[in-house]
C-alpha cells in the first residue's frame, strides 16, 4: 500500500533469471488509416468503418536470461527484434503474457533522443540522467567522469544544437553509460563517433561485461553475436524460430540466409535462360 | 533480529511513482523556464508586463461599463485574469506534453505523468511571477488614493494557489491523454476556454447576472475557476477589509472547500483516466 515495500535482502528478491518472459505478445492496429482526431473518429463511427487490423508484432515469446549471459537476437527486418527489447525496458507493455525484469537496464536504443538541443552539454547530462533515472546526487559525484569520457570538456556551456552528431553521440553514450548497468541493452554496435572514441565505447562496455552485466544485442552483423554472446534468439514475423547456443543459431540462420540467397540465385538464372530462349526468336 | 526496512518502491504506472522522479521533475521546470527566460532580453519582466499591459487595455474598456460599484478595479480586474490565465496557459501546456515528447517516451521508460505535472509546475512559478504586476498595480494605486491597500491577509494567497495547482493537474492529465489520441482536442478546447473565460466573471461581477438565474448559477457554483477567482479576490482585493471579509469565515471555509472539493474530484478523474490509457499511448504517438 502506498508504493511502500519491505526491503528484502538482495538475495532472497533475486529469482534465477534476470529477464523472463512469459508467452510475451504484442499487438498493433495495422489499420491504413489511423483516426487521430475526434472529426474522423464520429464520421467513422457512425458509418461503422472503425477497423482494426490486428498486427501481431511478437507472438508467445518465452525468453529466460539468466544473470551474466549475454544474448543476440537475429532477424530480417521487422521481425520483432527491435520491439522485444522494447517490452523488456518496459517501453511498450506487451498485450498478452508477463514479463519480470530484476535489475537496472542501460538502454543503447536511440542515443540522444532524450537531448534538448536548446540547453547546454551541461544541463542536458542532468536532464538525461534523470530521465534515465539517476538521482541529482548521483549525477553530481559522476559529472566529471562523463565529462571527460565524452571529451566535451571545451563545450560544456553551449548549447548542444551547435554539436556534431558525433558529438551528441558521444554526450549520450556517456550519460548512459556512466552507471554499471544490471542489464545493457544495445541496439546494433555503434557506428557513430571516430575510431578512437568507439574503442573507448567498445572497451568501455567490455568491462561492463566481465563485471557482470548482461547483454543484450540486436545486430546485423553476424560476427559481432558470434564475437560478443553466448546465447542467441533467431526470431522471424514475431515468432521464435530458434532459441539457444549463439554459435548454433547463428550457423542455423546463416545456414536459412544461404538457402535464400541460393533460391534466389537460381530463380535468377532460370529467368536468364528463360530471356536467352527467348532472344532469338 | 534483523530490523525490516521499508523502501519507497510506487507500483509502475501509478501515480505516486512521481514522488520517486522528483529530480526529473525539477529539471523539467527548470528547463521550460530557463527557455522561456533565457534569450528575452526583458526576461522575467515579461512575465509582469503581459498582465500589466492586459489589464490596462482592460481597464480602459471596462471600467465604465462595469466598473462603477466596483472600488479599485485594476485590483479586481487583475485577480480574476492572473488565475484565470494559470488555469488557461498550463492546462493548454500540458495537453501537448505527452506528444511533444513522443520521441522520449519511445526511448526510455520514465513515468508518462511527469510531463505534465512539470508543464503545470513551470506554470505555477510564472504565476507567481506574475504576481508582480499585483504587487505594482496595488503599489501604484495605494499612492494615488493616499491610503494602503496592502493588508496581512494577502499573504493567504498560497491557499488558492494550491488549489488551482491541482485542479489545473487533473484538468492538464485529462487533456493530454485526450490529445494522444484525438489530435483536435486542442481546438476544441481552446474554443472551449474562450467560452470559460466570459463565464468566469473577470471583468464584471457575477451579481450582474441576477436578471438571467441560470447562467448566474453555473458561474457560481459550477465554474471551479470562479469559485478560485472568488477566494483569491476575497484575500487580495478585499483583504483590506479583512474584518468584513476573514470574518465572515462561513462564507470563506464554504468557498474553501468547495474548490478543494472540484479540485481533488479533478485530479482523480484525471489520473483515472489518464493512468488507465497509459500503456496505449506509445502506439499512437
Amino acid at each position: 500500500m502506498f508504493g511502500f515495500v519491505k526491503d528484502l535482502p538482495r538475495e532472497e528478491k533475486k529469482s534465477e533469471y534476470i529477464v523472463d518472459l512469459k508467452d510475451v505478445t504484442v499487438r498493433f492496429n495495422k489499420a491504413s488509416e489511423n483516426v487521430d482526431n475526434l472529426k474522423e473518429y464520429f464520421v467513422k463511427l457512425i458509418r461503422h468503418e472503425l477497423m482494426f487490423q490486428e498486427f501481431l508484432a511478437l507472438q508467445d515469446i518465452n525468453l529466460q536470461i539468466r544473470p551474466g549471459e549475454a544474448w543476440g537476437f537475429v532477424g530480417t527486418n521487422g521481425a520483432g527484434k527491435s520491439t522485444l527489447l522494447k517490452v523488456i525496458s518496459k517501453i511498450l507493455k506487451p498485450y498478452k503474457g508477463t514479463v519480470s525484469v530484476n535489475g537496472t537496464i542501460a538502454s543503447l536504443i536511440e542515443l540522444g533522443a532524450g537531448i534538448d538541443p536548446q540547453l547546454t552539454a551541461r544541463e542536458n547530462i542532468y536532464l538525461n540522467g534523470t530521465i534515465l533515472g539517476y538521482s541529482k546526487k548521483f549525477i553530481d559525484s559522476k559529472f566529471d567522469d562523463i565529462v571527460t569520457f565524452s571529451e566535451l570538456e571545451e563545450f560544456l556551456d553551449s548549447p548542444v544544437k551547435n554539436f556534431s552528431s558525433g558529438m551528441k553521440t558521444r554526450l549520450s553514450f556517456s550519460i548512459a553509460t556512466v552507471m554499471e548497468p544490471d542489464i545493457l541493452i544495445v541496439d546494433e554496435i555503434l557506428a557513430v563517433g571516430d575510431a578512437l572514441f568507439r574503442k573507448k565505447c567498445m572497451d568501455r562496455m567490455n568491462h561492463m561485461l566481465s563485471g557482470g552485466t548482461t547483454l543484450l544485442l540486436v545486430s546485423h552483423n553476424i560476427n559481432d553475436i558470434q564475437r560478443l554472446c553466448n546465447k542467441a534468439m533467431w526470431i522471424n514475423r514475431g515468432k521464435t524460430v530458434m532459441s539457444g547456443e549463439a554459435e548454433e543459431v547463428c550457423s542455423a540462420y546463416q545456414g536459412n540466409i544461404a538457402d535464400i540467397k541460393e533460391k534466389e540465385r537460381l530463380e535468377r538464372e532460370k529467368q536468364k535462360q528463360l530471356n536467352a530462349q527467348k532472344k532469338p526468336t | 533480529m534483523t530490523k525490516t526496512k521499508w523502501r519507497f518502491e510506487p507500483k509502475e504506472g501509478s501515480f505516486i511513482e512521481v514522488f520517486k522522479y522528483h529530480d526529473l521533475l525539477s529539471q523539467l521546470v527548470s528547463r521550460d523556464l530557463k527557455l522561456k527566460y533565457r534569450r528575452s532580453f526583458l526576461g522575467y519582466l515579461w512575465s509582469i508586463l503581459n498582465p500589466l499591459l492586459v489589464m490596462i487595455v482592460m481597464t480602459i474598456v471596462f471600467s465604465t461599463m462595469f466598473g462603477r460599484n466596483l472600488p479599485n478595479f485594476p485590483i479586481y480586474l487583475l485577480c480574476g485574469r492572473i488565475i484565470f490565465e494559470f488555469i488557461n496557459t498550463s492546462t493548454g501546456k500540458a495537453l501537448g506534453s505527452i506528444t511533444d515528447n513522443a520521441v522520449l517516451l519511445k526511448k526510455t521508460y520514465v513515468s508518462k505523468f511527469m510531463f505534465p505535472l512539470a508543464k503545470i509546475t513551470s506554470s505555477m512559478i510564472d504565476f507567481v511571477f506574475s504576481m508582480g504586476a499585483l504587487v505594482l498595480v496595488m503599489t501604484f494605486l495605494s499612492i494615488i488614493r493616499g491610503e494602503c491597500l496592502f493588508s496581512f491577509y494577502n499573504l493567504l494567497f498560497p491557499i488558492v494557489v494550491i488549489q488551482v495547482y491541482v485542479f489545473s493537474l487533473g484538468l492538464g492529465f485529462l487533456l493530454a491523454e485526450l490529445h494522444v489520441f484525438f489530435r483536435d482536442i486542442r481546438y476544441i478546447y481552446n474554443a472551449i476556454t474562450v467560452a470559460w473565460l466570459y463565464l468566469s466573471a473577470i471583468f464584471y461581477d457575477a451579481s450582474m447576472l441576477k436578471a438571467v438565474p441560470w447562467v448566474q448559477f453555473i458561474v457560481e457554483h459550477l465554474n471551479p475557476a470562479y469559485i478560485y477567482i472568488k477566494q483569491f479576490r476575497d484575500i487580495i482585493w478585499m483583504g483590506r477589509n479583512g474584518l468584513e471579509v476573514i470574518y465572515n469565515t462561513r462564507i470563506f471555509a464554504q468557498n474553501f472547500l468547495v474548490g478543494i472539493a472540484y479540485a481533488l474530484a479533478m485530479l482523480a478523474i484525471g489520473v483515472f483516466f489518464f493512468r488507465r490509457k497509459q500503456d496505449k499511448f506509445i502506439l499512437y504517438i
